[in-house]
């Protein structure tokens, strides 16, 4: 069901982890609901320099997280806020129907991240704005 | 690579030798059983030895085996024949809630035609509640479905006292043999049960055969219209070198089964017992006593991480296995099985289903072990739950 491209992505994912100080967090999904993403980004000059994910899901969730990690890394924060998941899923060569849902995931983790740093910066409480999850 | 099937309770490999049955008839005798010529004549007596052979070996009638396309279909058939034959009897139905979907889904349309449902609940080791099931029966019940085993977690359901509770109050009592055909001798004489499914490709038979025995005099509509097939009904040309090679499957199946029975058991025992002692925050769905779950079924959830993802990382090392994941089905529910025995949501999601053949040897059992410990831990390294937690 999934192409090859896709299960590179899973078999050998990239950007694996946390990054260490990050300045932005966005963590989104349920475990209810079957898939987390946690995307941790580090900003220099408004220009992504290093992304890192950790992911609670299924194969697609995993390789579309490693991928838009990937995709974002020297973009800057308005461009990567432009990223959607059919471009990460274009960069997969496309995913099962039935899966797309899990590549919108990975969109609102980086968005959710830039988010998290711009109120950061902003002086605004993480801890308000952190994004339920249950 | 290695390619080991750990996924017997999806299907099995069809036997040599039940190939071998079947093939004259696809090319030698390839008549349709219901032709009057000797083309017709030699394939309907194929048929009616097939028939024959199955009814000795579950203790049946050969007049009470009806074939038909698979277990699907007898589902199918048994809950809406009896509604359609009943339905000025009464409208009501109980099932337990861990029905295969063949059984679920038609409920589920059935109550659209005004048909009314009780789904009975199960313990923490799937078995049916009997309290709760004869609490259930109402004047207007006329029916009840409870499968002999489960198809996920393998508990073998105490189908004898539903039974017993079904007659007590007069209710005919049909249940989904899928699961169990293969792994217990069963007699529906002495069982006294009024309908049950089974299919061939569960037991090294071929695919898209099987069965519904009904018991005379019950009345069940059929579903399926056509010819005289059946008896008149079942309608459609019978799959000959199909029922040949399930009749033969299941002959093989019942000469060996206690010896295979003991076998795949102890290759199960012995994967429970290493993946419970080596991989942490493994939990082991289904009844805990061996004997009371299916001998070739172990179910697990892993806490952390999510169950088709574990299904690839298996599959990219040779093993194949199935998952109760709901990502994988599309409706993001995960399987109403677990759901039902109680295990929480975030758990369930983390489910795999390993079910052992007697094709399978202990060298698979153990690097099925080593590469599910790898899977997991890499997988957990990636959490975002696991923090923490090592
Ligand atoms: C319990 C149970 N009932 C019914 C079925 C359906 O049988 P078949 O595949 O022959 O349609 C299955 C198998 O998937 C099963 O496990
Ligand atoms: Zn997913």
């Amino acid at each position: 069901m999934y192409n090859e491209k896709v299960m590179e992505a899973f078999k050998n994912p990239q950007n694996v982890g946390e990054v260490e100080n990050y300045d932005g967090l966005g963590k989104v999904g349920n475990a209810a609901c079957g898939d987390i993403m946690q995307i941790t980004i580090k900003v220099e000059n408004d220009v992504i320099t290093d992304a890192k994910f950790k992911t609670f899901g299924c194969a697609a969730a995993i390789a579309t997280s490693s991928t838009a990690t990937q995709m974002v890394i020297g973009m800057t924060l308005d461009e990567a806020l432009k990223l959607t998941n059919k471009q990460v899923v274009e960069y997969l060569e496309g995913l099962p129907p039935q899966k797309l849902h899990c590549s919108v995931l990975a969109e609102e983790a980086i968005k959710a991240a830039i988010e998290d740093y711009r109120n950061k910066k902003a002086g605004i409480h993480a801890k308000d704005k952190e994004p339920e999850y249950v | 690579m290695k390619e080991i099937y750990l996924d017997h309770a999806a299907t099995t490999r069809l036997d040599e030798r039940v190939l071998q049955k079947m093939l004259p008839y696809f090319t030698e005798t390839y008549g349709n059983a219901n032709s009057q010529h000797a083309f017709g004549r030699a394939a309907q007596k194929a048929v009616d030895e097939a028939r024959d052979k199955i009814a000795t070996l579950i203790g049946a009638k050969p007049n009470e085996v009806y074939f038909t396309s698979g277990g699907t279909e007898s589902d199918n058939w048994a809950l809406r024949g009896t509604c359609n034959s009943l339905k000025n009897k009464g409208r009501h139905v109980i099932m337990t809630k861990i029905e295969h979907a063949a059984m679920l889904s038609t409920a589920k349309e059935l109550e659209k035609d005004g048909f009314e449902f009780t789904f009975v609940g199960v313990d923490k080791e799937g078995f049916v509640d009997l309290e709760e099931l004869e609490k259930a029966i109402r004047k207007d019940t006329i029916l009840i479905c409870c499968m002999y085993a489960n198809n996920e977690i393998g508990t073998i359901e105490p189908i004898e006292e539903v039974v017993k509770i079904a007659k007590d109050h007069g209710v005919l009592c049909f249940t989904d043999a899928v699961q169990a055909m293969g792994a217990i001798d069963i007699d529906v004489k002495k069982l006294n049960v009024d309908m049950m499914s089974f299919s061939a490709h569960k037991f090294n038979g071929p695919k898209g055969v099987g069965a519904l025995y009904i018991k005379t005099g019950v009345p069940v509509a059929r579903l399926i219209s056509g010819g005289h097939q059946e008896r008149t009904r079942r309608g459609g040309t019978t799959n000959v070198p199909g029922v040949v090679g399930f009749a033969e499957a299941l002959k093989l199946t019942k000469e060996t089964l206690g010896k295979d029975v003991e076998y795949v058991r102890s290759l199960r025992d012995r994967f429970i017992q290493r993946v419970t002692a080596e991989i942490p925050f493994a939990r082991l769905n289904g009844p805990k006593d061996g004997n009371k779950r299916l001998p070739n079924n172990a179910d697990f959830s892993f806490e952390y991480i999510e169950g088709e993802s574990i299904l690839f990382s298996l599959d990219l090392a040779g093993i194949a296995v199935s998952s109760g994941s709901a990502c994988s089905s599309g409706s993001l529910e995960p399987s109403h099985v677990l759901l039902a025995i109680g295990v929480p949501e975030e758990t369930a999601h983390g489910s795999i289903r390993f079910t052992f053949g007697k094709e399978n040897t202990v060298e698979e059992v153990d690097y099925t072990v080593e590469k599910l410990k790898e899977t997991v831990q890499r997988l957990r390294s990636m959490s975002p739950l696991y923090e923490g937690k090592e």
